[in-house]
Order: C-alpha cells, then sequence, then structure tokens
C-alpha cells in the first residue's frame, strides 16, 4: 500500500484504528494476568462469551449507519433464540432446515421493520420499539417456558476449537490431518463471527446498496437528489440487521442448548449493541463507522468484564466499574468540543 | 359545516378517540362475559388512574426532554435511586433526599448532553448503568430492609374526597408542566430549541442552560415516580423503575409529540399516558397471556401511528 494512502487510512478510521489497539491491549493484558492466559481453553471461553453481543453489535451497526437506531435487536434475536430451541435437532437435514429457518425468521422480521420504516415513514427509533413487542410476544408464543432440545454435538463443536469440531464429525482424520494443524487451536465461536463479518458484511458494504446506507447517513437529501436508491438501502439495512441479530440467537440458543424468551435479557442485549457500535467508533449520528469497528467495541465491553474474575474484584462493585467504564469511554468523544473552530458547528 | 383541525391537535383527538373505543370494547367484552361493566365504575377507573400516575410523572419528564430531540434512558434507575435513597434516609428528610437525588442525575444528564455534546441516547445510558451500579453496591443487590415513610405512604395509598392523592401529585406535576411550556420563557425556549438549536443559539437563547434543564426536571419527575411508588409498594426495590421507560416514551409519543423535537402537546402526552394505562387494564380483564400483550402492544403503537405519526417524504 502506498504511504499516503496508509496514512489516509488511518486519519480516516482514528475511530476504530483507536478502539483496535485499546482492544488488543486489553486482551494481551488480560492473557499475561491471566494464570492459564495464551491457552485455548481461555480463548474458547472468552470467545462463547463475546459471540452473541458481537453479532448483535453487527445489527445494530446498520440502523445506526443510516442515522437511526433499531431498538429490536435484543427481541429479534430472543426470537431467533426461541425457534432455533425448537427446530434445530433430530437429524443432520432436519438441523440445517433448523438452522436456516432461525436465520431466515429474523431476516424477514428485519425486513418487516425495514418495511415499516420505509413504506409507513415512521421514526426507526419509535417503530422498532413496537416491532420489539411484537418480537417478544412471538418468542413467548414460541416458548412460553424457558428451555429447549438442541442437538449436542452441534453444541459441542461449534462452542470449542477446531479440532474438536473435527473430531465431532470426523472431518480430516478427526482433526489431525497435517494441513489442519495451523488452525486446531482457533475457537469456532471466533471463527463464525469473523466468517459472517467477511462474507456477509464485507461484500454488502462494497455494493451500491451498501455505499447508499452510508450516504443516506451522511446527508440524506444528497443521497436523494443524486439518485441514490434510499429505500432499497433502507429495507437492506435492516433486514441485514435483522439477520445478524438471528446469528446471534442462534448461536446462543446452540450454546446454551435452550431457548428463553427473556424480556429483561432482550432489553439488555439491545443496550449493549448501542454501546458496543459506539466503543467502536461508529457515530450515532450515522455515516461514519462499520460492523467490522463493532466487532471490536463489542470485544472492549466483553474484556473490561473479563477483567473482573482475574482482578478479584467484588462482584457487587462490578456494574458500577462497568457503567463508569462505558461513561468515560463514550466522554472522550467531548475531545471534538476542543478542536471545533467555529462554535456554531456544535450545534445541529 | 367544516371542522378544521390543526396538524397539532389531530393525533390528540385521534388518540382521545382511540381511548374510547377501548373502553367501549372492553365493557362490550365484560358484558358478554359476565354482565357488568366495571370498566365505566368511577371507582375502578380511579384506581387505574392511581397505577397510571407513576407512568404519567415519568412520561410527563420524558416530554420534556423529547421535545428537544433528546431521550433519557436513565429513568429506570433515577427513579429507582431516588426511591432507595429515599427509604434509606427516612423520616422528614426522605422526600428533599429524593428530590435532590433527581436534580443531580439531571445535572449529570445535561452536563454530559448540552455540554460535552454525547448523543444523549448514549450519556443517559452510561449514567443509568453507573446508578444501577451504585445501588447494588449500596444494597448488595437485594431489595433494601427500609420501609417507605408516613409522607410516602399518604401520598401514594391515601384519599382525599375519595379520589387517590397520587392522582393530585400527577396532577400538580401536570398543571407545573403546563405553566412551563406555555407560560414562561423556559418553555418556549425548549420548543424552539428542539426545532433547532442553531437558529435558537442565534437568536440569543441560551440553549446549552435550556438543555440541562429539560433534563434535570425529567429527573427531577422520574425521582417524584420513584417516591410514589416506593410508597405504594411500602418499600424500595431493586428493578422497580423498569417497567416505565419504554412505556413512557411511547406515552409521549402517541399524544403526538414528535420523537425529534420541536413539537407536541402536554394534553397529548396525558391522553398518551391514559391510552396505555387503559389499554393495559383492558388486556388483563381479558387475561390475555402475555405474548399476546405484547404484540397487541406493539400493533396498536405502530397502527396509530401509521395513522398520524408519518414524517415528511424527504425530496431534497
Amino acid at each position: 500500500m502506498h504511504k499516503s494512502t496508509l496514512k489516509r487510512y488511518f486519519s480516516q478510521n482514528l475511530g476504530v484504528v483507536t478502539a483496535s489497539l485499546l482492544l488488543i491491549a486489553l486482551y494481551v493484558t488480560y492473557n499475561f494476568m491471566h494464570p492459564r492466559g495464551f491457552s485455548t481453553a481461555v480463548a474458547v471461553q472468552n470467545t462463547n462469551e463475546a459471540a452473541a453481543i458481537a453479532f448483535l453489535a453487527m445489527a445494530q451497526t446498520l440502523p445506526v449507519l443510516l442515522g437511526g437506531l433499531d431498538l429490536s435487536v435484543g427481541a429479534v434475536m430472543t426470537l431467533s433464540n426461541c425457534v432455533a430451541s425448537v427446530l434445530v435437532n433430530g437429524t443432520p437435514g432436519e438441523i440445517v432446515f433448523g438452522m436456516l429457518a432461525t436465520l431466515a425468521t429474523g431476516t424477514a422480521f428485519g425486513a418487516l421493520n425495514g418495511c415499516i420504516v420505509v413504506y409507513g415513514r415512521i421514526q426507526p427509533i419509535i417503530a422498532t420499539l413496537a416491532t420489539g413487542a411484537i418480537a417478544i410476544g412471538l418468542a413467548l408464543i414460541v416458548r412460553p417456558k424457558p428451555g429447549g432440545d438442541v442437538d449436542g454435538d452441534l453444541g459441542w463443536a461449534l462452542t470449542n476449537s477446531v479440532w474438536d469440531f473435527a473430531d465431532t464429525y470426523e472431518l480430516a482424520d478427526g482433526g489431525d490431518a497435517w494441513w489442519l494443524q495451523p488452525f486446531v487451536d482457533i475457537p469456532v465461536p471466533f471463527l463464525l463471527v469473523v466468517l459472517v463479518a467477511v462474507c456477509v458484511w464485507v461484500p454488502f458494504k462494497r455494493t451500491v446498496t451498501g455505499r447508499t446506507v452510508y450516504a443516506i447517513g451522511s446527508a440524506e437529501g444528497a443521497a436523494f437528489m443524486s439518485g441514490l436508491p434510499i429505500d432499497r438501502a433502507r429495507i437492506a439495512a435492516f433486514t441485514l440487521g435483522g439477520f445478524f441479530a438471528s446469528c446471534g440467537g442462534l448461536y446462543l440458543a446452540i450454546q446454551t442448548s435452550s431457548g428463553n424468551a427473556d424480556l429483561q435479557q432482550a432489553g439488555a442485549y439491545t443496550l449493549n449493541s448501542i454501546a458496543a457500535v459506539v466503543l467502536g467508533g461508529t457515530s450515532l449520528l450515522g455515516g461514519v463507522g462499520g460492523a467490522i469497528a463493532s466487532l471490536v467495541g463489542a470485544g472492549i465491553l466483553r474484556v473490561i468484564s473479563f477483567y473482573f474474575r482475574i482482578l478479584d474484584i467484588d462482584p457487587l462493585l462490578q456494574p458500577l466499574i462497568e457503567g463508569m467504564v462505558l461513561l468515560v469511554a463514550v466522554s472522550f468523544g467531548a475531545i471534538r468540543t476542543i478542536r471545533v473552530k467555529n462554535k456554531l458547528d456544535l450545534f445541529r | 359545516m367544516r371542522i378544521s383541525v390543526s396538524n397539532e391537535n389531530k393525533p390528540i383527538l385521534i388518540a382521545s378517540f382511540f381511548v374510547i373505543v377501548i373502553l367501549l370494547a372492553g365493557t362490550a367484552y365484560t358484558l358478554s362475559t359476565s354482565g357488568a361493566a366495571p370498566l365505566l365504575s368511577p371507582n375502578y377507573l380511579l384506581q387505574q388512574l392511581q397505577t397510571g400516575s407513576f407512568l404519567g410523572i415519568c412520561a410527563a419528564g420524558m416530554m420534556m426532554v423529547i421535545l428537544l430531540g433528546h431521550i433519557d434512558l436513565s429513568i429506570p434507575w433515577t427513579l429507582t435511586a431516588a426511591a432507595m435513597t429515599a427509604t434509606a434516609v427516612g423520616g422528614e428528610m426522605a422526600l428533599p433526599t429524593a428530590l435532590a437525588v433527581g436534580i443531580a442525575v439531571g445535572a449529570l444528564n445535561g452536563f454530559g448532553v448540552a455540554f460535552l455534546r454525547i448523543p444523549s441516547m448514549i450519556f443517559t445510558l452510561g449514567v443509568d448503568t453507573v446508578l444501577r451500579g451504585l445501588m447494588v453496591a449500596q444494597t448488595g443487590g437485594f431489595a433494601p430492609q427500609d420501609t417507605a415513610t408516613p409522607l410516602m405512604l399518604f401520598l401514594s395509598k391515601e384519599r382525599i374526597l375519595g379520589i387517590p392523592v397520587a392522582i393530585f401529585v400527577w396532577a400538580a406535576v401536570s398543571v407545573v408542566i403546563i405553566a412551563v411550556l406555555t407560560r414562561t420563557g423556559f418553555g418556549r425556549s425548549i420548543y424552539a430549541t428542539g426545532s433547532s438549536e442553531r437558529a435558537a443559539y442565534l437568536s440569543g437563547i441560551r440553549t446549552r442552560f435550556v438543555t440541562m434543564g429539560a433534563f434535570m426536571m425529567s429527573s427531577l419527575c422520574a425521582s417524584i415516580a420513584g417516591v410514589l411508588l416506593a410508597g405504594y409498594s411500602a418499600k424500595a426495590y431493586q428493578g422497580m423503575g423498569n417497567a416505565f421507560l419504554l412505556p413512557a416514551i411511547a406515552a409521549v409519543v402517541l399524544g403526538g409529540t414528535h420523537i425529534l423535537g420541536g413539537r407536541g402537546r402536554y394534553v397529548g402526552t396525558l391522553i398518551g399516558v391514559v391510552l396505555i394505562v387503559l389499554l393495559n387494564s383492558v388486556l388483563s380483564i381479558m387475561q390475555m397471556p402475555e405474548a399476546g400483550r405484547q404484540i397487541i402492544y406493539g400493533a396498536v403503537i405502530i397502527a396509530m401511528l401509521l395513522v398520524y405519526g408519518r414524517n415528511q417524504r424527504v425530496t431534497s
């Protein structure tokens, strides 16, 4: 890469670069402090805890890029979680069908959100507040009581390292094939998140529709006047958000081998997803940021909670420290107010 | 004769119409199943309004913030923190302490949003988490043993002339809010700042202090609701405010206040609260399971917004 190109990349992506460096620093320090740091077991456990919120952070990113907010991501995740807890079991064919049906549920719900926002012309934040309630209601119909039956082999294979995955399904000589050796210690949840991000988000961002999402967030009027497909981009953004949310729900079902239509849990996931998006450097005003940045934000959010365990902090103080960290982190956004040259730029 | 209704009043009319529809539908249901019409008895309605007053006061405060185009997500734990400190302090100082907690939280929220220019969505969320952390650290994660003071019990449970005192408190808060919004410079500054902060700033309004004031009123209302709720259940408990955040936003928006700020009347918010309270009570009379309630709740909000909450299409 040419030097000036690199320089421009850093100046344009200052937020996500800072966040990534912070995440790396925090996680490496954590592993040094952990008695069994840098081991597969620790990495597997950590990525398992971070996977669901990572998917949700990606789901929240798209509406935020539009300059809106999706208050239903937690609820759509819960709905998918409950659908998965019913369908993902039985023969391999049934399992695959169940997984596809789960993803389809979330994607369809996201599309519904998009249509209400576009054709109903209702503000996203209030529309998704309402559809979130509908999603929780549907989840309660699918699974009135917590529980479920998710295929055990699948649960084991997807929540451990690559070797365990190969071992479970007797692929690549049960995980002992020579070509698999460089990868055997990678946790599968990490691979899944990266796979979804690289195979879905990155191509989407490069399409006209994806670019339009950014354009709408920056200046909707200008995007409209330039003839960009505004409506299509909006619906696509919410649909993709629903897809990511259902990935999170599916993973949660596989991980816990159950479904739980819990209103509180859905709300907590929604709020954490907003926090993760902001920590990653995506602007709540729209137009700046991306899903990869939100993954980093979700990572930071989770690593902070890992520290509580090794530092032996009083559990009663944990919520307070979590809140303080979040508040201080977002307050760094105030640096903008010092740098601004014209005071009017502060007021929109 | 042609009756013209201004854009501002249309949501209020439709919402009132819907309140009547809910009452009639609920009454038709109870008449057909048990042959009685409890929904129309004044006593039942007063009881519903008594429990609705907590939501009503939260929504009143939330409206001030939404009129600015901001949002206050810290209401649940402001409410809980005020209630918990009030019961912990006890005695005569309980009420002033709770209100002081509210004002302090509001000042913090306002400072972050107005001076640090952090989006209110995320700053108030952070404040909410910090308050939760403070309360968990303070109480050990359990419901505190302290009980509500006699004054708090009086405010939320007693009746004067057959009308619950809580409704009087709600009415008092409403009168203050209406007076502030329509009769004071501060109120007009809120509308101006909500429409366009730039223009308001250029016309000499100190928009940052206006924002701060609105957030302080919101938190103050939440703390009043906290005091009442603690009195109603005779003590404060973890998560007592969780059920108020989203309904409060919904009530304000259903009442015709624009979520991006600058437009809305307080009467609308009142009717929005009544609508949500009645909808909830009719659904519980019908013994609707939680799943159905959530779906109907969401569908009603969407349906009503489709009727009158639509934005202008972007054309330039």
